[in-house]
């Protein structure tokens, strides 16, 4: 089974208070802890508020533990600035309106991306001669980008956005790949589609994948571990278990448990 | 009609210097989201530097030159009380603003008022001694149209550079920057030090023009700045090809033509800067109108 594989990421004992010494002080996690390993793709379900996005912004340093200590492929990163641990991780939010640039064109967006990693000095900011690689590259979304390069991103619809959005994510080398409900603002088709446009790229690139979503279904189908979160603890969690337990009924049960525990 | 074209000539004159200013609160209030108010401080200070330097036996070019090193710097200060210290944008500028007061005193030795007349100023160069006569007597708006232009072509080129493209990220969506593995912080704080080294240069040529340096000049610029700019881009923003920072010097043209024509007209000096508020004013609310926010990218 997986125990023996090398944890990429690991949260060690997370203690992480919201608007602490004020009348709205909530503590979310308590010794939480958590550990991702190389080649992963697991998904996160749970109820609102049950701290999954609380857990992708410590691991991206969007959010600072009270204590305890964040690892990510050995190092501790616990006081790295966000920016830096950006390095190596890519990022895709709820909102597709995060991931790009809406007032730069897709092909400054896609020159801004293909730069990271490197210096951002004086040199051209578009490189001309890749535009054929990045249509290339577009063409692969299927969703007719190619011929668009000099459009505004903020012109695309949703889901082009989000398809772009996963490609600027990845389009370097990085380790983990972060996806928070990804698909939540898009229409049905459009969700398959970057659905299976994520599965492909994460196959493609042999990253570690971590996705918040709220369809069991993506859940079940595209993750390789299943972990519900519960009031800031792993509730249930498919490492080291057959993954095909936890089906769509399973969670759907489990999930109407929870519930009726909180309306007591 | 030489009256007219004399009128006329002022106002370009004035339009580019000030656009000069225009030109680098583009890049704060429209592609950073950053409403500037430094610049009040930022400008008075390029021209106490200009004189400081011109009296003490300085090259007016190399002037120019510490004009804008000092406005860079001034403006990096701005951007570390609100990237570092997380001062709001506008407090941030208020402090600056403040603290540039006792500056530039300090720099022109406690005068409020520092003249050099008949000193060497970018304007009265040999070389344009050696002029024709006739484009003699446009010296002024010669040599002001060539700083001007030499700013833009500067901010056209930087704009388009990657450290440019990534400022531009930066005031349009911070997390794609971070996400980029960069700090959004350090993007604000060099478009600060840009739009402040320019307002800092258009203080410095503005004090060479009339060999004095006011500390009372900054007052109303950062109004003047803003509505140039909005100006600009609202009445160009439909000429095909034209830069958002070439829109910003015309916009500063057309600003200052009004300014004029009302002088012309009969309105007293006093009403001047309630003019300013008003136009302002009309400029931001008719751009709402309008519905678009047109700016933020550039063409
Ligand atoms: N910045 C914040 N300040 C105060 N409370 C916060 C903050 N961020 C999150 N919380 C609280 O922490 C809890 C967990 O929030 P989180 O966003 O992690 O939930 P989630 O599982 O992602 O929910 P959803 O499914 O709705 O996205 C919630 O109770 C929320 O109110
Ligand atoms: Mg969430």
């Amino acid at each position: 089974m997986a125990n023996t594989a090398a944890p990429l990421v690991e949260l060690k004992n997370i203690d992480l208070t919201f608007n602490p010494g004020t009348v709205n002080e909530t503590c979310l996690f308590r010794d939480f802890n958590f550990r991702v390993d190389r080649g992963e793709f697991v998904s996160v379900v749970g109820s609102n508020g049950s701290g999954k996005t609380s857990m992708l912004n410590l691991i991206c340093g969007t959010l600072n533990p009270e204590s305890g200590h964040i690892l990510l492929d050995g190092k501790d990163i616990t006081k790295m600035p966000e920016f830096k641990r950006s390095q190596r991780i890519g990022r895709v939010f709820q909102n597709p309106a995060k991931g790009t640039c809406p007032d730069l064109t897709i092909l400054e967006n896609l020159s801004l991306a293909d730069n990271k990693g490197k210096a951002y000095g004086l040199s051209r900011g578009v490189n001309q001669a890749k535009k054929e690689e990045y249509r290339t590259l577009l063409s692969q979304l299927h969703m007719g980008l190619e011929d668009k390069l000099d459009v505004a991103v903020g012109s695309l619809s949703g889901g082009q956005r989000q398809a772009l959005a996963l490609l600027i994510a990845t389009m370097t080398p990085i380790d983990l790949l972060i996806l928070d409900e990804h698909t939540a603002a898009l229409d049905p088709k459009s969700s398959e589609t970057v659905m299976d446009l994520t599965l492909k790229t994460i196959e493609e690139k042999n990253l570690t994948a971590l996705m918040v979503t709220h369809n069991l279904r993506f859940a079940t189908d595209y993750g390789t571990r299943i972990v519900m979160m519960h009031e800031g603890r792993a509730h249930l969690d498919s490492y080291g278990r057959d993954k095909s337990e936890f089906d769509v009924d399973y969670l759907l049960k489990e999930f109407t448990e929870i519930s009726i525990e909180l309306g007591n | 009609m030489n009256i007219f074209l004399g009128l006329a000539e002022t106002v370009l004159r004035e339009g580019l210097i000030y656009g000069i200013m225009a030109m680098g609160v583009y890049i704060t209030y429209k592609i950073l989201n950053f409403p500037d108010l430094s610049v009040d401080g930022t400008f008075p200070l390029g021209a106490c530097v200009a004189a400081a330097a011109i009296t003490g036996g300085i090259n007016p070019w190399i002037a120019c030159l510490l004009a804008l090193a000092a406005g860079a710097a001034a403006g990096c200060v701005t951007g570390l009380l609100h990237v570092k210290a997380h001062i709001t944008d506008l407090l941030s500028g208020i402090l600056v603003m403040t603290a540039m007061w006792s500056v530039n005193l300090i720099i022109t030795g406690g005068t409020a008022i520092k003249q050099f007349f008949n000193m060497p100023t970018i304007f009265n160069g040999a070389l344009l001694q050696s002029l024709p006569e006739g484009v003699y007597k446009h010296r002024q708006l010669i040599v002001i149209f060539l700083i001007a232009l030499a700013v833009k072509l500067v901010l056209d080129w930087y704009l388009a550079t990657k450290s440019g493209l990534l400022l531009r990220a930066a005031g349009n969506n911070e997390q794609y920057v971070t996400g980029l593995g960069r700090d959004p912080g350090t993007m604000k704080i060099i478009g600060l030090a840009i739009g402040n080294a320019c307002t800092a240069l258009a203080g410095c040529v503005l004090a060479q023009l009339n060999e004095n340096a006011d500390i009372n000049s900054g007052k109303g610029m950062v109004v003047m700045a803003l509505a140039s700019v909005i100006i600009g881009i609202a009445l160009f923003k439909r000429v095909p090809k034209l830069k958002f920072v070439t829109m910003a010097v015309l916009g500063s043209i057309v600003y200052k033509a009004c300014l004029m024509a009302a002088l012309q007209l009969g309105l007293p000096n006093s009403y001047l800067k309630l003019l300013m508020a008003v136009l302002l004013t009309v400029a931001i609310v008719s751009e709402r109108l309008g519905g678009k926010k047109g700016g933020a990218h550039h063409g």
